[in-house]
């Protein structure tokens, strides 16, 4: 295989989000700064009699708002319809011409690609139980098939069903912007979209793209999604207060409160970003990639994973520990995460850990699953660029073996250069992302 | 930047033609098809009833005794890849934590993994009790499964059927704790991840990986979406093992069906300092996109396909007369095989008529997020004995195809071998093999 001779440093020149807190960059970050939760009830399906009622929804979007040619994506998934429109802002702001056969940017569209960290879309559920009830023997506990297949094939139409593969949402993203380069779409759980943000980064330097449209989309409030989860308690029940809920490194918090949405960033080659004169947000430094080798129900009890892929990402990017700012965290609100979350982060910063700034927005936004790592990521830039590290909210009843200042309930003005940005997924999926200001000369 | 070789230095198959590499080679050669009428249900009322069945296996003789219990949470998909991770580490010389604790010769830390997942479909039987438990009045009420029917579910039942569990297991067995990655890409993952894996040993961030894909296809939920999306064959249903018929004037579909498979790959300086028998190198890999606005279906000129390969030649280093052998994608599915040769004929030139095509879909069927790493794994091997065996069911090409398809045997050396792969949502991808006869000794 052929290597580029020389590293290509990597910027960004674009963001769009579609999120519980807004559907462009401007009103994500509005409501960061100002506290706001995403979170209400469940409106998606009637969860009225799930332990958990509530979740962060994406409220009054609509994809066909945000394009020339909705009827392209017509049947998408939610969470393709979420691509679709954070990746136009993001084209958008980085001036890449989407929804045009002959695009007039300059752009050799085999030198841009795609890498989402994309879920799945919802079941057809209403089709897809009343298969099973067709075919349930509750007598012999089994499935006679053939009275199942009768109901599937009259009640399902195949755009539904295929729609729900997870590869569509990039599918959706190369209708758009035309994009011919390397075009890949992973599922790490909760960590994806931050492994998207990083393979992608590694593709450019490897100078296998000049572009990449990087990020996630993810709608996992559907019933077996919200079924799957409470029944591993990993979400909040706390249904008299949704707002107050995802209260990440409290001693009263009790599991994550679920969202969805979809945030792309636009990764450029500097080369690329000088050449066409886009204006860079911020440098994406080093990404680092691990795995726990644990168990598939909980994370390694020291972090170990966590401890690799942070020192990973510091290594490739050339920093030491004390070059970090501010630490945006996985930080879910559940029990285990932030215990351990915490420990990693003593275990790499040592001494210099407490005098860290470290929050987690999904006290806030909830969490994006497959999306939520792109999404920290737009929140970790934007922090370097105003100046500004959002907050852990709802943060009352700090845990007292949790001591690291984790900025809480309002946000910090303070000078931003380096951001470490920490994703983990279920079955020991650990992936970190550094992102610094943007200098000329390194 | 010092460049990195990549080589291959272990194979592990799981297909419908046998449980290891020697079984699915032996049946390819021999002619053998494993496509019948499907077994796993009974499939009267799917317009094609057939499937690509793996032979039946116990899945505790292929897990370590310390972790039999994990099997609890294995789904199919996640079962079929450890079966071929088991093979593929053990027919590399490798001696991870899984095969013999007391004599690990892997640093885990510098183990890698990326494992192709499809979109796994739940077991249906396994939801009949909580389903029965939510009728109302004959249909599913939603609220009365979030009362009852949920309760009726076992507690960890998500985990198994997230896409990323695959890789979670393997790398548990394995004491896998570097990079992991599950690229969900439908029937392009394989070729994605083990590029993807092939890079990230040349980025330095690994030495060994486990790369390719799994995927158990033959549920009913899945054939159901594959019948109403019409790319199955429908008019032979009696007549199983001459059904698949790639780039044949008389293909009418694909045939779906169930694998895993896996390949070591090692940097080469890795391998031979531990005296590895290296069976390949992957000299290049391409990706690309179809943009096509029915986007069901290929662009008809192939253009995401061609430029995939393209890139793969060019990465290689090597030009399109360098190739003796081109495993396709061919599915049977005639308008998609017809827009694979044109792509390939776009790609190749004049050498397109002279480089032997063996599609091995009519064997094997189509399995999904296997199907790739199947087909890399049936190249090696026909390198390494230096034989090509006839394509089974094709007779006369289709119209517009002008590929060099083997009807008979080939013996002799294999330079350099391509395998292409291509999937609905639109994503392309394609692997340069090198034969390692004579460039180091084994």
């Amino acid at each position: 295989m052929k290597m580029s001779q020389i590293r290509e440093r990597v910027v960004i020149t674009g963001m769009g989000i579609v999120c519980p807190l807004g559907h462009d960059v401007a009103s994500f970050w509005e409501g960061l700064l100002s506290g706001r939760s995403g979170a209400n009830r469940t409106t998606i399906f009637d969860a009225s009699t799930f332990p958990t009622t509530f979740d962060a929804e994406v409220k009054g979007y609509d994809f066909r708002r945000q394009i020339r040619r909705p009827e392209l994506h017509e049947g998408c998934s939610r969470g393709s319809g979420f691509v679709i429109g954070a990746a136009a802002q993001a084209c958008q702001q980085a001036r890449i011409e989407v929804e045009s056969n002959e695009p007039n940017d300059g752009i050799d569209r085999t030198r841009m690609g795609i890498y989402l960290g994309a879920g799945e879309g919802s079941l057809d559920n209403d089709s897809f139980f009343a298969s099973i009830i067709a075919g349930w023997d509750a007598e012999q506990q089994r499935m006679i098939w053939p009275r199942s297949i009768r109901v599937a094939m009259e009640r399902m139409t195949a755009v539904r069903e295929l729609e729900q593969e997870p590869n569509m949402a990039a599918g959706h993203t190369a209708m758009l912007t035309g994009a011919r380069g390397p075009v890949r779409s992973c599922l790490t759980a909760c960590a994806a979209s931050t492994q998207a943000v990083g393979e992608a980064m590694m593709l450019i330097r490897r100078g296998d793209a000049d572009i990449m449209i990087a990020g996630g989309t993810h709608s996992m409030i559907h019933p077996l999604g919200i079924t799957g989860f409470n029944l591993l308690t990993a979400l909040s029940q706390r249904n008299d207060s949704p707002e107050t809920a995802s209260r990440p490194f409290s001693a009263s918090r009790d599991g994550f409160v679920i969202g969805e949405g979809a945030a792309i960033l636009i990764l450029e080659s500097f080369a690329s970003a000088r050449r066409r004169g886009v204006p860079i947000l911020a440098e994406v430094a080093g990404y680092g990639c691990s795995s726990d080798a644990f168990r598939v129900t909980d994370m390694h009890e020291e972090g170990r994973g966590a401890v690799q892929a942070m020192w990973a990402a510091l290594t490739d990017a050339g920093l030491t520990p004390a070059d970090i700012d501010y630490i945006n965290t996985h930080g879910t609100s559940t029990v285990e995460n932030d215990s351990i979350e915490t420990l990693a982060i003593k275990t790499v910063f040592k001494d210099k850990a407490k005098q860290i700034a470290v929050s987690s927005i999904k006290s806030m936004l909830g969490h994006l699953i497959g999306a939520a790592g792109a999404a920290e990521i737009i929140a970790s830039v934007l922090a370097i660029r105003n100046g500004i590290v959002p907050p852990t909210m709802n943060l009352h009843d700090p845990d007292p073996r949790l001591d690291l200042d984790y900025v809480p309930n309002a946000p910090r003005t303070m000078t931003v250069n380096t951001v470490m940005k920490e994703s983990f997924g279920f079955g020991g999926q650990n992936n970190v992302v550094i992102l610094k200001r943007f200098c000329e000369e390194t | 930047m010092t460049s990195v070789r990549v080589v291959i230095t272990g194979l592990g198959a799981v297909s419908p033609l046998g449980l290891t590499v020697d079984e699915m080679w032996a049946g390819l050669t021999a002619g053998r098809c494993g496509i019948a009428r499907i077994k796993a249900f009974d499939p009267t009322g799917l317009p094609c009833e057939l499937g690509g069945e793996v032979p039946l296996y116990r899945i505790q003789d292929h897990v370590p005794k310390a972790l039999r219990k994990a099997t609890k949470l294995m789904c199919r998909d996640i079962e079929l890849s450890v079966i071929a991770a088991k093979e593929a580490v053990t027919t590399s010389g490798l001696i991870t934590k899984g095969i013999d604790p007391e004599k690990v010769n892997v640093e885990p830390t510098r183990f890698a993994i990326n494992m192709g997942a499809g979109m796994i479909s739940c077991d249906l039987e396994e939801l009949g009790p909580a389903t029965a438990a939510s009728v109302v009045d004959g249909r599913f009420d939603i609220r009365k499964w979030g009362a009852d029917g949920i309760r009726q579910i076992t507690p960890l039942w998500l985990l198994k059927y997230l896409p990323n569990m695959l890789a979670c297991h393997i790398g548990i067995i394995h004491d896998i704790q570097g990079p992991s990655n599950t690229i969900t890409c439908a029937e392009a993952s394989a070729h994605l991840a083990i590029g993807e894996a092939a890079q990230i040993i040349a980025r330095g961030d690994a030495d060994i990986a486990l790369a390719g894909g799994a995927e158990a296809k033959v549920n009913m939920m899945i054939m159901v979406r594959q019948n109403l999306l019409k790319r199955v064959v429908t008019n032979r249903n009696d007549a199983g093992p001459s059904a698949c018929r790639p780039f044949d004037a008389n293909a009418a579909g694909a045939v779906f069906g169930e694998g895993g498979g896996i390949l070591v790959l090692e940097n080469l300086d890795h391998a031979k300092a531990r005296g590895a028998r290296i069976l390949a190198e992957i000299a290049g890999i391409g990706q690309s996109h179809s943009i096509h606005t029915p986007y069901v279906e290929m662009e008809p000129e192939g253009t995401g396909i061609r430029i995939a390969v393209e890139k793969a030649i060019s990465d290689a280093g090597i030009e399109a007369d360098d190739l003796d052998l081109i495993v396709p994608h061919g599915t049977g599915v005639p308008h998609d095989d017809l827009a694979e040769a044109r792509g390939l004929e776009a790609a190749l030139g004049a050498a397109v008529h002279r480089i032997a095509v063996w599609p091995t879909k009519s064997q094997l069927s189509t399995t999904g997020a296997a199907a790739g790493a199947l087909d890399v794994i049936a190249a090696v091997r026909a390198m390494n004995e230096r034989l090509i065996p006839p394509a089974r069911n094709f007779t006369r090409p289709a119209d517009g195809c002008n590929l060099n398809i083997l009807t008979e045997r080939r013996e002799g050396s294999i330079r350099h071998a391509l395998c292409c792969s291509h999937t609905f949502g639109g994503q392309t991808a394609a692997v340069v093999l090198k034969s390692f006869e004579g460039d180091a000794k084994p």
